[in-house]
């Protein structure tokens, strides 16, 4: 097997894990802390891509895109927080399954009367829209590299808000006993306001940054929330160290079995056998994975054993 | 007694009369026309009402009305269109379908009540060879085919290594088995991607560059071309490996390559059945006229669309309007007796075309526009693989 690919398929890899990250942080945290089943987080990864990408294509400045879509919606989420999902906190997760995946069939439908049925097509920042060479003369996407960067920034983020902010110290408190935090008489309707705001911004973030590299479109959201959602339940409900990890190691599970499986499965089995079963088993990987972590931690990786 | 029997005898007339006697033809169109795959299904219907405009509505005697079923891109739904085709609208004839995983589900539906179903697009190994039916005709291709042609052309080009990348499901396992079948040289790589989740090929592009190929062949339908496309010249790979598409640049992706100013685009390969530009009376109808009326060029999707409705007016036309005469209907498409788009061509013993593929380049036209102009004819007269597995 050669370095240079492996490196390069683990930076992919890493690229995909940073993603189900940004997704994965937001959707923890409200699982989490406010045990509510948010489907429709995947329409605000969407929302975000189309919102930013038509800031994107007016102005013509990815940062500005980012600056200005990530509040907005934001504010869309905090919207919908208010208006539907605080009534379901109390509810059966089956009712807020209902509800949140009425939403989804809602916004899929209004970004198809919004915009062009067939989605947005965006570029790429000229800034950003070249290769470098790296080790053993891999020649990778910039722009790849940027996301895998801005993962980065965002959990260190996270990572200072979480362990040193009053703020972070609520949502510990509230993923380890929600009921209890309000017992102690914390404001909890906004903090529930205030994080599943947060959990929106990093959803919409992500749509952002893919949209140059997927495109905007109805429905992406459901494609890309179910894996979010097996790395939330890898890393444990509410903790945000948990789906940093469980994000990107199954990001390179995914990616590197998606290139290498036929390759290990030919040592076993003949090569035109494992050449035939490697697409299928590649594509379960993840859920093999989240089985056999299930399996042994019944919490997720970092689940907290109080809940 | 005698009385409730009689009663009954006259209510199973009444349920019977209507379609015995009607003078109207009931077609059910089953496509895409939610998610963003819709925007072939439109094409499609719009090639269809097209067509109901030039034959003034009417096949022979009888008036025709064209009934609409959504699959949503999904099998299930696919199926559930297409059984509220045939028990609620009770259509006389079910057509359309562009994918394989639909369209092998919804068949048995259609074939059980013994009506005729008439593909004018996908065309799964499966309904060409063992599992063929008296019942089951193709107006567009088998799948293999079209990637066969492709593969005729690499052998042509003198391209010696091949890295082949497809969706994993009915209709991208028949393209990659086309296109070994015809392709002399060494395939080096073959990627099979979850369909249609999978919109990201980074892993896969990056085996493509350690793989270093003298080419690459996909093929990716609907919003998933363009999206590659793009992924592909963005990973670096465009300019350094030449990339062959079936079925992945069309009409419908390319006004939005030529948006986005990718003109990676212009001057590539691949190989159809039918182009815009192919010379015949009827192809220069359609194609007119569809410019004319819609302000852009028809798709093959929008091709066979059109060619389906023609095709089965000609089969109406033979059993004079008497849709209860299945074996005159089943004869009379047989023959296929009606001018196609794609020109010559004949109905081959499983019910699917024998005709010539050929390869088209894209093109600026006159007006600017982006098209596919066609070049040379690869298979002639081909007969796909399959037929010789079905025995009706």
């Amino acid at each position: 097997m050669e370095w240079a690919l492996l490196i390069e398929q683990t930076l992919n890899g890493l690229q995909f894990g940073m993603l189900l990250f940004l997704l994965a942080a937001g959707l923890t945290l409200t699982f989490g802390i406010m045990d509510l089943v948010n489907l429709a987080h995947g329409s605000m990864y969407m929302l975000g891509a189309f919102v930013g990408a038509t800031i994107f294509l007016w102005t013509g400045s990815f940062i500005l895109a980012i600056l200005l879509a990530v509040p907005l919606v934001a504010g869309i989420g905090i919207i919908v927080e208010i208006s539907t999902l605080r009534t379901l906190y109390q509810r059966h997760h089956l009712d807020q399954v209902l509800a949140t995946f009425g939403l989804i069939l809602l916004f899929n439908e209004l970004v198809q009367v919004v915009w062009p049925l067939d989605g947005l097509s965006v570029p790429f920042p000229d800034y950003l829209n070249f290769t470098v060479p790296l080790l053993f003369g891999i020649e990778y996407s910039v722009y790849r590299l940027m996301i895998i960067g801005a993962g980065i920034i965002v959990a260190i983020g996270m990572y200072i808000l979480v362990a040193k902010t009053r703020l972070g110290m609520l949502i510990r408190a509230g993923a380890a006993d929600r009921t209890m935090i309000y017992a102690l008489g914390t404001n909890i309707r906004l903090l529930f306001t205030l994080v599943f705001g947060l959990g929106t911004a990093l959803g919409a973030l992500a749509g952002i940054l893919m949209a140059p590299i997927l495109g905007a479109n109805s429905g992406m959201g459901e494609q890309i929330i179910i894996i979010a959602f097996v790395v939330i339940v890898i890393g444990g409900i509410g903790s945000v160290r948990g789906s940093l990890i469980a994000a990107l190691i199954t990001g390179l599970i995914d990616t590197l079995g998606r290139s290498f499986l036929d390759v290990l499965l030919a040592i076993f089995i003949p090569v035109n056998a494992a050449e035939a079963a490697a697409p299928a088993i590649s594509s379960m990987l993840i859920y093999i994975f989240m089985t056999c972590v299930l399996f042994f931690k019944p919490q997720g990786l970092f689940g907290s054993q109080t809940r | 007694m005698k009385s409730k029997i009689t009663l009954v005898i006259a209510m199973c007339l009444m349920l019977v009369a209507p379609n015995a006697f009607s003078a109207t033809v009931k077609l059910g169109f089953v496509t895409t026309l939610t998610t963003p795959a819709a925007v072939i299904g439109n094409d499609m219907r719009d090639a269809v009402e097209l067509a109901l405009e030039h034959i003034g509505h009417k096949m022979g005697p009888v008036d025709v009305e064209v009934v609409y079923g959504d699959d949503e891109f999904n099998p299930q739904k696919g199926k559930q269109a297409t059984e509220r085709l045939v028990t609620q609208d009770k259509v006389d004839i079910v057509f359309g379908y562009i994918w394989s995983h639909v369209l092998l589900a919804s068949a048995t539906t259609v074939l059980d009540a013994g009506k005729i179903l008439i593909s004018a697009n996908a065309g799964p190994s499966q309904l060409a060879g063992k599992g063929c039916h008296e019942n089951f005709f193709s107006i567009s291709w088998q799948n293999d085919q079209t990637p066969m042609a492709m593969g005729e052309v690499l052998n042509q080009r003198g391209v010696d290594s091949l890295y082949v990348i497809a969706p994993l499901y009915a209709a991208g396992k028949n393209m990659v088995a086309g296109v070994k079948r015809t392709f002399t040289g060494e395939i080096v790589g073959e990627d099979m991607t979850k369909w249609p989740d999978q919109i990201d090929w980074a892993a896969e592009l990056s085996k493509v560059k350690a793989a270093n190929p003298d080419g690459v062949f996909v093929f990716y339908p609907g919003k998933h071309g363009p999206a590659f496309i793009k992924q592909y010249q963005q990973s670096g790979l465009s300019g350094q490996v030449d990339l062959y598409t079936v079925f992945t640049v069309d009409s419908i992706s390319l006004p939005r390559f030529q948006q986005a100013e990718m003109s990676g685009v212009l001057g590539t390969t691949m190989t159809q059945f039918w182009a815009p530009d192919l010379d015949n009376a009827a192809n220069k109808k359609f194609v007119d006229a569809f410019k004319a009326k819609y302000d852009k060029y028809p798709s093959f999707y929008a091709a066979q669309s059109y060619d389906a409705v023609m095709y089965i007016k000609s089969a109406v036309e033979a059993v004079g309007g008497d849709m209860s005469n299945v074996d005159g209907l089943r004869a009379a498409l047989q023959k296929a007796d009606f001018d196609s788009v794609r020109g010559e061509f004949t109905m081959g013993p499983n019910h699917f075309p024998i005709q010539n593929f050929y390869s088209r380049e894209v093109v600026e036209d006159s007006d600017g526009r982006w098209t596919t102009s066609v070049r040379e004819t690869v298979l002639n007269m081909h007969q796909d693989v399959y037929a010789s597995e079905c025995s009706m």
